[in-house]
């Protein structure tokens, strides 16, 4: 299954599938740890609902859902979850 | 994987070179400024990298008989020269940066809690062929947090030397000196293909494995913090105190001690005043420079209050939470939340406010709140405002005890400079500086204590490029002022006011601000009070003081007789847009490394101040 990164709820892990962003953009993503075969867990959203906090490669990085609509992951499972985190 | 690699050339010839730069890189938050503070002792300069934005650290680190240039590179992840900050860190370390010798050697500083992601950086700074020295900093940490890593077997997968340091404890930084002592080149080694950035962050993550690297446990009680500081209903709250505090505290701390200094800075021009001859000389020390010094240095406190604030919420990592909530609202005008802290702090003055600006990374974003940030209703304009609404607003009930005349006006002043930053905000991002490849992504670090020696130091670090670049640009406006206010001479004295060349120029600009139901001396008082918006008042004062019909008169009667209703609110909406304030051009010219952005700053703002007092003029002229 292929969500949007935008879909996970806080507590739910992913594998980033595709960044479907300008290069520049994505670019920048990398640096940051986004980038296909990178597994991203949602942490929280922000009190107001935006921006959503990632945690990716041990830190916590903060999207807003525009841009996190635009990447693609499929979703790990409940058991694999639990043992990565 | 892609088996693409490289081999680093040989430098082995030319190693062993006598070192006097060495370049200090690393990615943003790895504790690289720290670091820098440490190796130098406080013995480094501030200034531009010629004709951008980005500011440019040297300092000055003893090494046995010798003394060693440090640069301090902007924190990058990569050097693909994408962002400005890459550009400048590529241009100097190949030597191709104007004015700035290449650096015989490179330390490579990684933060090693987030090794793997930081190792990337690590790839394209070894392909350059310098002797480098990786420094893994927050060693400490790491260890704290049952993390480990094999500095050996790295230096071996790297082919450079590697230690672990910690610059908040100053531990292990001998090696350093060490190994400018005695620097070799690169061992050889394979490299990923460094164009590819996936490539760079797969190797990474290989070196990192290979080196036995284990990442420290996440940080829980930083989760935990963040469950309250970022929780549905306590997150706001909690900001909200914090913003009232940092409000609260410019205000209530930093003008005081504004006012205080003001205080002394007069009374030691008093006091030195008998010791300088009479006439010509006694007028320029004292008129001239003295004042003009002092009407820069009696914004430092407010300065430093509020970097202290600014300080103590970067350094704990609220600084990132804060804009994190912000971002919502502020997304609204089209800027992030990043720039939610400069807004605010330009209530209290707008110099501070566009210094603290440097947090936004996003070029347009930042620019966009450098230009917005003088519309806040800044302190210095409340003089005029008091002055202006005791004199023509009678004092009447508005909601029963709450709310008067008086208090209402002021506030529909605030309200009218926050319209007008949001409109020009809103004007910009969605032309000139709209960001189309820039998407937000804000780091959370860590929680941490922050420390007396890093705030203190970056206090040091904003009050000394305050002082030095503000002051001499308002030195010299102050001596054009006083100047012309002192010319043309009459057989070798200064003229009487209304002789002088201001007198002049206000003359002869009156008919441009006679449809704003301006006079002459208030045209004066627009053109002194460009050096700084309270300035008027004196200006006044002295003009009012020296004319015979109203020499008797306080300012206010002397006003009411002088400026009819609809003039006096025109002057009001004037001040409430209009950019009089030349620390904060100089400022704007430091930040911006240019005068094209300050001069549109400057007419922008004051051609809608021209216009909306216009406006206000005739609309209550009509009524009336």
């Amino acid at each position: 299954m292929r969500i949007r990164l935008s879909e996970l709820e806080p507590g739910e892990a992913a594998v980033i599938e595709d960044v479907v962003l300008p290069e520049s953009e994505r670019q920048l993503l990398i640096r940051f740890g986004f980038f296909d075969g990178a597994e991203v867990r949602c942490s929280r959203r922000a009190p107001l609902g935006d921006p959503v906090v990632y945690s990716v490669d041990g830190s916590e990085v903060a999207l807003r859902t525009e841009t996190a609509c635009r990447i693609f992951a499929s979703p790990v499972d409940r058991k694999a979850c639990e043992r990565t985190g | 994987m892609n088996q693409l690699l490289q081999t680093v050339p040989s430098l082995a010839a030319k190693s062993r070179q006598q070192i006097r730069t060495v370049a200090l890189i690393g990615p943003p938050n790895s504790g690289k400024t720290t670091l820098f503070n440490r190796l130098t002792n406080l013995r480094q300069k501030v200034g531009n990298y010629p004709g951008i934005t980005v500011e440019q650290h040297t300092g000055v680190m003893a090494v046995g008989d010798q003394e060693i240039t440090i640069v301090d590179l902007p924190g990058v992840y990569s050097l693909n020269p994408y962002s400005e900050d890459e550009r400048v860190a590529v241009n100097v370390l190949n030597g191709t940066m104007d004015g700035m010798p290449r650096p015989e050697a490179v330390l490579l500083v990684l933060d090693a809690t987030n090794l793997t992601r930081h190792l990337s950086l690590a790839a394209p700074v070894i392909a350059l062929g310098l002797p480098t020295l990786a420094l893994l900093n927050m060693g400490d940490l790491l260890t704290k947090r049952s993390g480990s890593i094999d500095a050996v077997k790295l230096a071996g997968d790297l082919g450079i030397p590697v230690a672990i340091v910690s610059a908040t404890m100053g531990t292990g930084l001998d090696a350093v000196g060490r190994f400018l002592q005695q620097a070799d080149s690169p061992a050889h080694t394979t490299l990923p293909i460094l164009q590819d950035v996936r490539e760079c962050r797969k190797w990474a993550a290989r070196v990192a494995s290979e080196s036995d690297y284990r990442p420290p446990l996440p940080p829980a009680w930083s989760r935990r913090i963040d469950d309250i500081l970022l929780h549905k209903v306590w997150g706001p709250l909690v900001f909200m105190i914090v913003v009232g505090a940092v409000f609260q505290t410019v205000f209530g701390v930093g003008q005081p001690l504004s006012n205080a200094l003001q205080d002394l800075l007069t009374e030691m021009a008093q006091k030195a005043a008998p010791f300088i001859a009479n006439g010509f000389l006694r007028s320029l020390l004292l008129d001239g420079i003295w004042k003009g010094v002092s009407s820069v240095l009696v914004f430092l406190p407010q300065i430093l209050v509020l970097f202290l604030f600014i300080g103590l919420l970067e350094d704990s990592g609220y600084l990132a939470r804060a804009a994190l909530i912000a971002d919502r609202t502020m997304s609204f005008v089209g800027l992030n939340g990043k720039a939610f802290i400069p807004l605010l702090s330009a209530y209290a003055c707008a110099v501070p406010a566009i210094m603290a600006s440097r947090t936004i990374e996003n070029k347009r974003d930042r620019l966009a709140t450098i230009l917005i940030a003088p519309f806040m209703t800044c302190s210095a304009r409340l003089p005029i405002y008091t002055l202006l609404i005791a004199a023509f607003i009678p004092e009447r009930p508005v909601v029963g005890v709450f709310l008067g005349t008086r208090a209402l006006a002021m506030l529909l002043l605030y309200v009218l400079g926050f319209v007008a930053a949001i409109g020009t905000a809103k004007m910009l991002k969605s032309s000139v500086l709209r960001s189309t490849s820039a998407p937000f992504v804000l780091e959370l670090p860590e929680y941490r204590w922050p420390t007396l020696r890093s705030v203190g130091l970056r206090l040091m670090d904003r009050g000394r490029v305050f002082v030095q670049q503000a002051g001499t640009v308002i030195l010299f406006m102050s001596l054009l002022v006083w100047g012309l206010t002192n010319l043309p001479l009459h057989q070798g004295h200064p003229p009487a006011l209304e002789d002088s060349v201001v007198a002049h120029l206000g003359h002869f600009i009156e008919p441009a601000i006679r449809p704003l139901g301006f006079n002459w001396k208030i045209g004066v008082g627009l053109l002194t009070s460009v050096v700084a918006r309270e300035v008027i008042v004196g200006t006044l004062g002295t003009l009012y003081g020296r004319d015979p019909q109203t020499q008797s008169v306080s300012l206010q009667a002397a006003l009411q007789h002088d400026l009819t209703f609809s003039g006096a609110m025109a002057l009001l909406v004037f001040f409430a847009f209009a950019m009089q304030c030349t620390s904060t051009l100089a400022v704007v010219r430091r930040e911006t490394n240019s005068w094209m952005w300050p001069a549109i700053q400057f007419f922008y703002m004051t051609g809608l101040a021209f216009l909306a007092a216009l406006f206000v003029h005739g609309l209550l002229s009509a009524i009336n």
